[in-house]
């Protein structure tokens, strides 16, 4: 349970309480402020015993080796950070089955359905792929129009499969860097893994379900959002 | 084909009478009326879309990027600020004013950053 702030700036540098009257406010009299738990304990120096006659007998080796390399001139080390931006807080026009306009990447102008918002804040979105040609595909909320359209679809029938672990990049091979791939030029884009061409008509058939149900939703969605003339940005509605 | 901007026309520079500056121009941007409309546009790409004679990356057409800074008299004209200043070839030209980010997000932004 986090309090409000118990202390404050009067000024930079000059707090309105001081040490021994927060200590009394946070009463930490009665209570024992949890300590800081202690890691593993240190590995100790190795003995090692070594042949020879003149080699004397036994080396201590250190558990942590020296560097073997210092810099020339003291190098400045960056404070480390303690905050952690939060995960960006979803407007409240956006609800699973919200029809969303894309204003930027590939597919600008694209009318979208919105799934779900993934841990890193991205919005999972989804054409339907067989409606419009928009993927299964994370987008970020600032980039997006969120129109009143609502496609009526059960949050949580979205496959649990779905979050930004699914979308990251697989790791390029080393084996790139050869010659002989040099002078072949660019590989060539490998088809989308089975079980991924499985997951987007599975999560699909879903929406499509729901869509077919409104009149004209389908083509309403396959529609690409564009201005047109006398219509101004600033004084259009969603 | 999908217009996702605003039309704009360039009306000159930044000036008082006798001087001009610019480094700041002046744009119209079609449908604002007032000082007020221009809030949505702050902050706003522009783009200068011009053509040229020479091939420079595979394209004649080229491009001068900008924003909108701020609102300029009270009828909704409004300046920007672009990469490299703009030509005075380009009075009365078209601009571009790009719609890119969402106004609704971009206001609860600015709210919680006023400060």
């Amino acid at each position: 349970m986090v309090h409000k702030p118990r202390n404050s700036l009067l000024t930079a540098g000059v707090a309105k309480y001081s040490r021994s009257q927060v200590y009394a406010k946070r009463a930490l009299y009665k209570r024992k402020p949890a300590g800081i738990v202690n890691a593993a304990p240190a590995a100790a120096n190795k003995t090692v015993e070594v042949k020879g006659a003149k080699n004397g007998g036994s080396r201590v080796i250190a558990a942590s080796k020296a560097p073997r390399f210092y810099a020339a001139e003291d190098v400045a080390v960056p404070k480390k950070h303690r905050k952690h931006a939060g995960t960006a807080k979803l407007r409240s026009t956006i609800v699973p089955g919200t029809v969303l306009i894309l204003l930027a990447g590939r597919y600008r102008g694209k009318r979208v359905v919105f799934l779900k918002q993934l841990e890193s804040g991205l919005l999972l979105v989804s054409g339907p792929f067989k409606v419009n040609g928009v993927p299964l595909k994370r987008v970020n909320q600032a980039y997006v129009i969120a129109t009143s359209t609502k496609v009526d679809i059960d949050a949580s029938k979205i496959d649990a499969q779905l979050n930004d672990a699914y979308f990251a990049r697989p790791k390029a091979t080393k084996k790139a860097a050869t010659e002989e791939a040099f002078f072949e030029g660019e590989k060539k884009k490998e088809p989308l893994a089975e079980n991924k061409v499985a997951l987007q008509k599975s999560t699909d058939k879903v929406i499509l379900e729901a869509i077919n149900k409104v009149e004209h939703l389908r083509q309403y969605l396959s529609a690409k959002f564009s201005l047109s003339k006398g219509q101004a940005p600033h004084a259009l509605k969603f | 084909m999908s217009r996702l901007y605003a039309k704009g026309r360039v009306l000159g520079f930044k000036r008082a009478k006798r001087n001009q500056r610019p480094d700041i121009s002046l744009i119209q941007i079609e449908g604002v009326k007032t000082a007020a409309d221009t809030d949505f546009y702050l902050g706003k790409r522009v783009a200068f879309v011009y053509r040229a004679k020479r091939e420079v990356n595979g394209s004649k057409i080229r491009c001068i990027w900008g924003r909108i800074t701020r609102a300029h008299g009270g009828s909704g004209a409004v300046k920007a600020r672009f990469r490299n200043n703009l030509p005075a070839k380009s009075f009365g030209a078209s601009v571009r004013v790009v719609w890119e980010i969402d106004f609704v997000y971009l206001q609860a932004w600015r709210y919680v950053h006023k400060g």
